[in-house]
């Protein structure tokens, strides 16, 4: 579910229906349950959010301290955070390359196929169902360092596979669960471009003796960058909120922070770790982050809208 | 079945008056059709009839009720789109029924109406059907019949004939025409082509960036047209224009050729002459150099040049002719037969 | 496909085939530590091929008491408790984006704009960001450990909105006027009209929202600390805990089969609607 995955071009925002209805009360009734919604659980705990975020409590929790940007500045010379934040980024950018790049290879072979075309999407979209804690679990006992089979198959190359005591491992692990789980949905999104150039454009590249190949670095890969960027806003957005359930179902964060990525650090800083003013920074920081996402997709697909 | 009058009315769309004041009264069962080019606010003025845009000033009368704040469902109207807007996710019958059910009429009523409709408009056939299973005519049809249900005072058509292809648009044409004559509907209809609306109205109301051009009977119209603009638009080919001088009851081509004219008017002029009333003549006083030949089967349309000058010149003849290129021929008109213009305001000048 | 070429043809099928595999293998993996008895998910290296005990393991998850030695709700509860959440969550968004739609698209209003907006920052506040706070909003509602408080705050979207919204501005305008020609009022409208014509969007909505909240997963897990409320896509976690002590991964494997299982259903019985309403929602 690309949470984020919405824009509108300005213009057409302000759209209404040539002839519309001019109720005094009923609209307002109409939007007002979303809005109390929006207000109660959106609007206020954001506010909420920022408001904690200037707050420092003290260890038992008894007095509370405005302190404006304290726990900000300290966010940003804390080494732990600062290091979740580099590490992000590489989960982010390691997920999206993975599950995008396996994506377009599988849609521009099944883009070639015509009988059997729905069978293999089929048979390749239903990770998208799958709950990324779930995601996780599955991985996490495959990988499971006594049991788990590809453990058993490494250990004949003479390779030791122990993600709970080996950071790089962890962080591997968890990036394939998470490229895995993506994989389905960047596919339908590439197969869907595909199918949606012209045929007649492919069949004028194969006329000027484009070879498939060629066709498809120079004529599809171009016609779908479209596609390719919007998939790459998602997968980000994926990678950085919606992972949280394979992090902590497979490694918790750990070993040694290796795998402790933003979102899980904002819940482990808060729930666990009871620091209600630094995890509200950490969220405002995020809100932030999401925001400027949006603005980037929203930006594109106002672009998009004038082909 | 009611007259309507229109008084003063005008459109504004934020600071732009797109209607200026228009002023119309159609009787009792007559067929109006509003007639002009795109964009020339017949569609809007049709809308605000119906009540499906608001009236800046002015007043609309159905009848001798004022209807200006009335919802479109209060104003005993039925329309017909141009995209029929039939509701896809009902049947035929269905999308019949639908105006009579929010106006709580009875099963029985409802079911009788429908099958009467249905059966005037030879559409019993496909009452279970729905729109997209029709052809194009069949849907035009059930957008009829859904308004004909309803046995409203006053028909209003939004161009509906403009998505069929042509043989099927002349028979609709001829179709409309009986039933509104049999029903005897006060009719409003909208449409962009000359032909349509001369064939359909009993009265036509030319319509030019917002301003009445013209409100009268087809051959009103097609005999004395009140500007350039209706004499362009009505009849086809288009009326030829030659630009001229008036003088001692002479009109003055370019070339210098001169008519004779009952016209005591002096000065600049247009003159006006359709195609069809161009007649061979080899002392005519319009001298044409010939550029192509159209054979259309039962008449030649000779396109040319008058000669000496740029302006062109369009012949309609009897029969079938072929003149080289570069041939001269010389035509004569009737004095009847001669529009003459305001050279600046285009507006007609009586002699 | 443009020519004939019979080699690539057959690397096309390969290189999907082992995509499938790869794809599957984890799937597979699942699968078949569902079908073999305790001991034997106990000696490495792992089986392979399906066992025995797939009726088994299926009767003594669903209707047993989970791992032993552990407290959890009886799996068929928990999984109650998901197509309680995941209904309500599609139902909920489904309801209050179409009236919310219907108004911004079909009324002229004040602050509609700023109404608009509103839910236009909606999506810019992923509940994994403001985690923290919405909880506390939920805890003094006393919602917790509530299905009302598993679904409410999640069905909010402005996804929905903006799609639906989408759909009515294709819906060519003479449908209102004729409707209301017809003698339609805005409510009456609504139904008869603008609801039926939209009626494959909000079909695919609903898949898509149903695994949206079907694989809620953050959320439960700090709303529900009563058994009775945890919902199966949580339990999956609770269960590798506890599988540290006592590794029963029949068990646990086959609770992430039946947790799997209702959203791949899903997705796969609505495939094409699934597939319009993904493609055409998020662009």
């Amino acid at each position: 579910m690309g949470c984020a995955g919405f824009g509108v071009a300005e213009k057409e925002i302000a759209m209404l229906k040539r002839v519309h209805f001019n109720k005094t009360w009923l609209p307002f009734m109409l939007v007002a349950p979303q809005i109390a919604i929006t207000l109660i659980f959106f609007i206020w705990p954001a506010t909420q959010a920022v408001y904690q975020s200037f707050l420092i409590e003290d260890a038992f929790g008894l007095s509370t301290e405005f302190v404006w940007f304290e726990n900000f500045q300290y966010l940003f010379t804390d080494e732990i955070y600062l290091n979740s934040f580099g590490r992000t980024i590489f989960f982010s950018a390691a997920v999206a390359f993975i599950s995008m790049s396996s994506a377009l290879v599988l849609a521009g072979f099944a883009d070639r196929v015509i009988r059997g075309a729905t069978t293999y999407r089929t048979l390749l979209i239903w990770p998208y169902a799958i709950a990324p804690v779930l995601a996780g679990a599955l991985w996490v006992f495959m990988f499971n360092p006594t049991l788990g089979i590809l453990p058993y198959f490494l250990d004949f190359f003479g390779y030791d596979w122990n993600h709970y005591l080996n950071g790089g491992q962890a962080m591997l692990l968890v990036i394939l669960a998470a490229a895995w789980k993506q994989i389905a949905y960047n596919f339908l999104f590439y197969l869907a471009a595909m199918q949606s150039i012209p045929r007649s454009i492919i069949e004028a590249g194969a006329i000027d003796g484009a070879r498939p190949i060629r066709r498809f670095w120079t004529l599809v890969f171009p016609l779908i960058s479209p596609t390719t960027f919007f998939l790459l806003v998602i997968n980000a957005v994926y990678a950085f909120f919606e992972t949280f359930g394979i992090v902590h179902a497979v490694t918790q964060g750990g070993p040694a922070n290796a795998t402790t990525i933003l979102v899980y650090k904002v819940y482990n800083d808060g729930f666990v770790g009871l620091d209600l003013g630094g995890s509200a920074a950490q969220s405002v920081i995020l809100m932030i982050m999401v925001i400027f996402m949006t603005i980037i997709q929203f930006r594109f697909l106002e672009r998009k809208v004038q082909y | 079945m009611a007259t309507i009058s229109l008084k003063d009315l005008v459109k504004n769309y934020g600071k732009v008056e797109v209607l200026h004041h228009v002023e119309g009264e159609f009787q009792d069962g007559e067929f109006i059709v509003i007639v002009g080019p795109s964009g020339c606010g017949k569609s809007t003025l049709l809308r605000m009839v119906a009540g499906l845009e608001t009236v800046t000033s002015g007043e609309i009368y159905i009848g001798d009720k004022m209807v200006n704040q009335l919802e479109p469902a209060d104003r005993d109207i039925a329309m017909v789109f141009q995209n029929y807007a039939l509701y896809p996710h009902m049947s035929v019958r269905e999308n019949m029924a639908y105006g009579l059910k929010l106006r709580k009429f009875s099963k029985d009523d409802i079911e009788r109406r429908v099958n009467e409709a249905a059966t005037i408009l030879e559409i019993q056939d496909y009452l279970d059907r729905k729109p997209r299973q029709l052809s194009g005519g069949q849907r035009q049809r059930v957008a009829m019949g859904r308004a004909i249900v309803r046995d409203p005072q006053v028909f209003l058509f939004d161009e509906p004939l403009s998505n069929l292809d042509a043989k099927l648009r002349v028979q609709m044409r001829l179709e409309i025409k009986k039933l509104q004559r049999k029903l005897g509907v006060t009719s409003i209809y909208v449409t962009h082509d000359q032909v349509e609306a001369m064939t359909l109205g009993d009265r036509l109301m030319v319509l030019n960036a917002g301003y009445v051009e013209q409100f009268g009977t087809p051959i009103d119209l097609y005999e004395k047209p009140a500007s350039v603009f209706v004499a362009g638009f009505i009849g086809s080919p288009s009326m030829n224009f030659l630009p001229a001088k008036l003088t001692n009851s002479h009109i003055e081509l370019e070339n210098g050729h001169k008519i004779p004219t009952s016209s005591a008017q002096q000065g600049d002029a247009i003159f006006g002459v359709r195609p069809e009333h161009m007649v061979v003549d080899d002392n005519g006083p319009i001298e044409v150099k010939t550029e192509l030949c159209e054979q259309l089967g039962a008449n030649t349309l000779v396109h040319g040049r008058l000669n000496k000058c740029e302006t062109s010149v369009v012949a309609s003849i009897q029969g079938h002719w072929d003149y080289e290129p570069g041939s001269i021929l010389r035509f004569n008109v009737t004095p009847e037969n001669h529009h003459l213009f305001d050279s600046k305001t285009e507006k007609r000048l009586e002699s | 496909m443009v020519e004939h070429r019979p080699i690539l043809n057959i690397v096309t099928h390969l290189v999907l085939i082992l995509g499938i595999l790869i794809v599957a293998l984890p799937i597979w993996i699942t699968f078949v530590a569902a079908t073999h008895d305790e001991a034997r998910m106990l000696q490495a290296p792992l089986p392979l091929l399906p066992g025995p005990y797939f009726i088994e393991n299926f009767k003594k998850t669903l209707f047993g008491s989970g791992l032993s030695g552990t407290e959890t709700a009886p799996v068929w509860r928990m999984l109650m408790n998901s197509l309680f959440m995941a209904i309500m969550i599609a139902v909920g968004k489904i309801a209050i984006s179409l009236l919310s739609a219907f108004a911004i698209v079909y009324f002229k209003f004040p602050f509609r704009m700023g109404f608009f907006w509103l839910i236009f920052i909606t999506l810019m506040l992923p509940v994994e960001v403001r985690i923290l706070p919405t909880y506390e909003v939920v805890a003094d509602l006393g919602m917790l450990n509530s299905y009302w408080g598993l679904s409410i705050p999640l069905i909010a979207s402005a996804t929905a909105t903006f799609m639906f919204r989408q759909v009515f501005l294709t819906i060519p305008d003479e449908m209102l006027e004729s409707a209301r020609i017809d003698g339609a009022k805005p409510m009456r409208f609504f139904f008869d009209i603008l609801l039926p014509l939209s009626r494959t969007n909000i079909a695919a909505l609903f898949v898509i929202l149903f695994i949206y909240g079907w694989n809620q997963y953050l959320w439960p897990l700090l709303i529900t600390t009563e058994t009775d409320m945890t919902t199966i896509v949580m339990s999956i976690k609770q269960m590798l805990e506890a599988a540290e002590q006592s590794p029963q991964w029949n068990i646990i494997m086959m609770t992430a089969l039946l947790a799997m299982i209702p959203p791949v259903f899903v997705v796969i019985g609505m495939q094409k609607m699934f597939v319009k309403g993904l493609t055409e929602t998020d662009k």
